[in-house]
C-alpha cells in the first residue's frame, strides 16, 4: 500500500509543477507501478485448477451458491412472492413508520451494486466470452440469490445496535459474534481477514474500477484527455461528500440513480423490441454459445468463466458487502431482510445485466465470420472483434448509440452517477471494515477517507486491464472468507427460516396492509 | 356523550388559526381536542448508507424536536382554555395519517388550516386539504 501512496504523492506533486504535456507520462507511471505491485495477488486469486484453465475462485462461488440453493430448498423461487410483499410493506407495522423500511434497505443496497458492473462488466464478459457468457451470467444470478439471502439474514441477526440508536452490521460482526455463539474458533482472525479484503475491495471494485470506467465514458463522449484530470475532479467531489459531510450531493445522487436505472432498462427494452425479429436469433446465440463456445476466446469454459465472474462482480452475492447495507433495516425478524435481499441479484443480474447483453448482441457489435458464423478474434486471440474495436463501457455505449445516437450522452451521465453512487456505498463499506480494524474515531476515519480519494485518482489514470484485474481479485477475496463463514453459520439461518415459515403459516406473523 | 375534535397542527400560522377555531368550537360544544402532528414520511424513498445507519437515531431526535417545538407550546397555550386536550404524533403521509389518527381516537370531526400552496404545486403534488376532504370518514373543516 505504501507504493500507492508514493505514486499518488508523486502524481500530485507533478500535477502542480508540470504542464498537461506531462500528463500521459503520469498515467503511464501510475499504470506501471500499479500493475507491478498488484500482480501477485491477482495471480493467486485467479489461479486455475492444476492442469485446467478453470479458476478455483469461480468454482468456489458457484459451489457455494449451489449449496445454499439446495440447503434452503430453492428459497429464491419459493420465497419470491413473499419477498415482494415484504418490500411493498405489507408486513410492516405502521407504528414503525419513520424507521428504515425494507424498500429503503433494498434500494440502498441496489444502488451500491447496480452500476458499472451492469454496463461495462457485461460488455467485458460478452466481449471475451461471447453471447454464451450471458447464459452463465443469468444462471449465476439466479443461484446467487440464495447466497445473498444467507448473508443478509446473518447481517441483520448479528448486527450491533448502539446506545445512540445507530446500527452496524456485516460479515465482520456475524463472523465474530456468530462464531462465538456457536463455539467455533478463529472468529476474530477470520473477521479481520475479511475486513482487510473489504478495504481492498472498496479501493478496487468499489472505487478504482468505477473511476476508471467513468473516465473512459467521459473520454468517449468529449474526446481523449488524461485520466488523472477526471480522477482529481471525482476525488474532490467524493472528498466533499465523505469528508466534508456534503450530504446534499449524496442525497441527490441517491434519488437520481434509480431513475437512471429505470431509464436504462426501458431504453434497452425499446432497442430490443425495435429488433424484435432478432430476439429469437439472439437467444439462439446465447444458448449455443453457452454450450459450444462458438469458437470464442477460451471456448465453452471461457464463456462460463466470464459469465460467472461478471455476475459475481455485478451482484456481489457471496461477497458480503450487501450484508453491511441491509443491516440497518427495522425488523424483528432477521430472515425478512434475507427474503428482501434475494431480489437484489435478480434485479441486478437477471434483469439489468441481461438487458445490456441482449442490446450488445442484437445490435450486432460482435464481428463474426460471414461464412462460418464463428466470432472473429482480435490479435492475441483474447477478445472478440467488435465493430469499432470497442471494449468495456465503450462497447455498451456503441451498442445503445447504434439505435439512438443521443443515448451515449444519457449513458455517460448514467455511468458517472452510477459510478459515484457505487463509490459512496463502497466508501461506507470500506469505512465499516476500517473502523472494525482500527476502532472508531475522527483520525482513523479521516485517514481512510483521504486514502479512498487518492485511489479515485489512481483508478482514473490507470489502464483498464490492471485495474479490472485487481478489482476482481479484491472483491473475490472477500468472498473467500465470507463464504467459509456462511457455510459454518447456515444452520442458524435454517433455524430462523423454519421458525419464521411456521409462524407465517399459523398466522402469528400478521399482515398489516 | 362527549365529542372529540382532531386538529392537524404543524405550528404554522394557518395551523394556529385552525387551532383557535377548534378551541372555540370545543368550548361551545363541550368537546375534547386531539392535537395531531404528522411528520411527513414515505417508506419508498432513497437514502444513502449513512442515512440508513442513522435513521433510528434521527427518528428519535425528530420526535423529540416535534414534541418540544410544536406540541408542547400548543399544549401550554391551551392549558388556560380549560378544554381537555390529548396529542398525537406520527410519521406518514399527512392526509392518510390524520385520517388514521382520527379513527384511532374516534373523533367526530377534523379541523385543519389551509396552507399557502400555489395552484400549480397543489395540482402537481396534491394538497393535504384536498386529499383529506376526499378520503376522511368524518366532516373536515378547513380554516383559511
Amino acid at each position: 500500500m505504501k507504493k500507492f501512496n508514493a505514486a499518488a504523492l508523486a502524481a500530485t506533486a507533478t500535477l502542480v509543477a508540470s504542464a498537461p504535456a506531462m500528463a500521459s507520462s503520469i498515467d503511464e507511471t501510475v499504470n506501471a507501478l500499479f500493475a507491478s505491485s498488484t500482480g501477485w495477488f491477482v495471480n493467486f486469486i485467479f489461479s486455475p485448477f492444476p492442469g485446467t484453465s478453470f479458476p478455483w475462485i469461480v468454482a468456489w462461488l458457484v459451489v457455494a451458491a449451489t449449496v445454499f440453493t439446495l440447503y434452503f430448498g430453492f428459497i429464491q423461487f419459493r420465497a419470491f412472492p413473499h419477498s415482494i410483499s415484504l418490500v411493498k410493506g405489507d408486513y410492516s407495522d405502521p407504528n414503525d413508520a419513520g424507521e428504515v423500511s425494507h424498500f429503503q434497505a433494498l434500494a440502498t443496497a441496489l444502488s451500491g451494486t447496480v452500476g458499472l458492473g451492469n454496463i461495462a462488466g457485461v460488455a467485458v464478459a460478452v466481449g471475451i466470452g461471447g453471447p454464451g457468457a450471458t447464459f452463465w451470467m443469468i444462471l449465476a444470478g439466479l443461484m446467487g440469490m440464495a447466497s445473498k439471502f444467507t448473508e443478509c439474514t446473518l447481517g441483520v441477526k448479528y448486527r450491533n445496535e448502539y446506545e445512540d440508536g445507530t446500527v452496524s452490521g456485516g460479515p465482520m460482526y456475524y463472523i465474530t459474534k456468530g462464531f462465538e455463539e456457536r463455539g467455533i474458533p478463529l472468529g476474530k482472525p477470520l473477521a479481520i481477514l475479511f475486513a482487510i479484503f473489504c478495504i481492498l475491495g472498496a479501493f478496487g471494485g468499489g472505487n478504482m474500477f468505477q473511476a476508471n470506467q467513468a473516465h473512459a465514458q467521459i473520454a468517449n463522449v468529449v474526446g481523449e484527455f488524461p485520466g488523472w484530470i477526471t480522477g482529481v475532479v471525482f476525488a474532490v467531489i467524493v472528498f466533499a461528500v465523505i469528508v466534508g459531510g456534503l450530504k446534499s450531493i449524496a442525497s441527490v445522487t441517491e434519488k437520481v440513480v434509480p431513475f437512471m436505472g429505470v431509464l436504462y432498462v426501458v431504453t434497452a427494452l425499446i432497442i430490443i423490441l425495435m429488433n424484435a425479429d432478432k430476439i429469437g436469433w439472439a437467444f439462439g446465440q446465447i444458448f449455443a454459445g453457452a454450450f459450444t463456445g462458438l469458437g470464442v476466446a477460451g471456448g465453452l469454459v471461457g464463456a462460463l468463466i466470464q459469465g460467472f465472474k461478471r455476475a459475481a462482480f455485478s451482484n456481489e452475492a457471496g461477497v458480503g458487502s450487501a450484508a453491511i447495507a441491509h443491516s440497518a433495516v427495522k425488523t424483528k425478524e432477521p430472515i425478512t431482510e434475507g427474503f428482501v435481499s434475494l431480489l437484489e441479484p435478480f434485479i441486478d443480474t437477471v434483469v439489468i445485466c441481461t438487458m445490456t447483453a441482449l442490446v450488445i448482441i442484437i445490435t450486432g457489435q460482435l464481428v463474426s465470420d460471414p461464412e462460418t458464423g464463428l466470432y472473429l478474434l482480435n490479435e492475441g486471440a483474447s477478445t472478440i472483434q467488435t465493430v469499432d474495436g470497442n471494449s468495456g463501457v465503450a462497447l455498451t455505449s456503441a451498442a445503445f448509440s447504434s439505435a439512438f445516437g443521443w443515448f451515449k450522452y444519457v449513458l455517460a451521465i448514467a455511468v458517472i452517477l452510477f459510478a459515484f453512487s457505487t463509490m459512496i456505498s463502497w466508501s461506507y463499506y470500506g469505512l465499516k471494515a476500517w473502523t472494525f480494524l482500527f476502532g472508531e474515531g475522527k483520525t482513523t476515519e479521516l485517514s481512510f477517507k483521504v486514502l479512498f480519494c487518492v485511489f479515485v485518482v489512481i483508478g482514473a489514470a490507470a489502464n483498464l486491464g490492471p485495474v479490472i484485474d485487481f478489482s476482481d481479485a479484491a472483491i473475490f477475496a472477500m468472498a473467500v472468507v465470507n463464504i467459509i463463514a456462511l457455510y459454518l453459520l447456515m444452520p442458524v439461518v435454517k433455524a430462523e427460516l423454519d421458525s419464521y415459515l411456521s409462524r407465517l403459516k399459523s398466522g402469528e406473523i400478521k399482515k398489516f396492509h | 356523550m362527549s365529542k372529540k375534535i382532531a386538529v392537524g397542527f404543524d405550528g404554522s400560522e394557518s395551523a394556529v388559526g385552525a387551532l383557535d377555531f377548534a378551541v372555540s368550537m370545543a368550548k361551545a360544544s363541550g368537546s375534547e381536542l386531539v392535537v395531531a402532528h404528522v411528520l411527513e414520511w414515505s417508506p419508498y424513498t432513497f437514502l444513502t448508507p449513512i442515512e440508513l445507519e442513522e435513521r433510528h437515531k434521527r427518528r428519535k431526535e425528530e420526535l423529540e424536536r416535534a414534541e418540544k417545538a410544536i406540541l408542547t407550546p400548543a399544549l401550554d397555550k391551551l392549558a388556560k382554555s380549560g378544554v381537555k386536550v390529548t396529542t398525537a404524533l406520527k410519521y406518514g403521509h399527512i392526509a392518510e395519517t390524520l385520517i388514521q389518527i382520527a379513527e384511532e381516537h374516534g373523533v367526530d370531526q377534523i379541523v385543519i388550516g389551509r396552507n399557502g400552496h400555489s395552484q400549480l404545486s397543489s395540482r402537481l403534488f396534491g394538497s393535504v386539504a384536498g386529499s383529506l376532504a376526499q378520503a376522511a370518514s368524518v366532516p373536515v373543516t378547513i380554516v383559511p
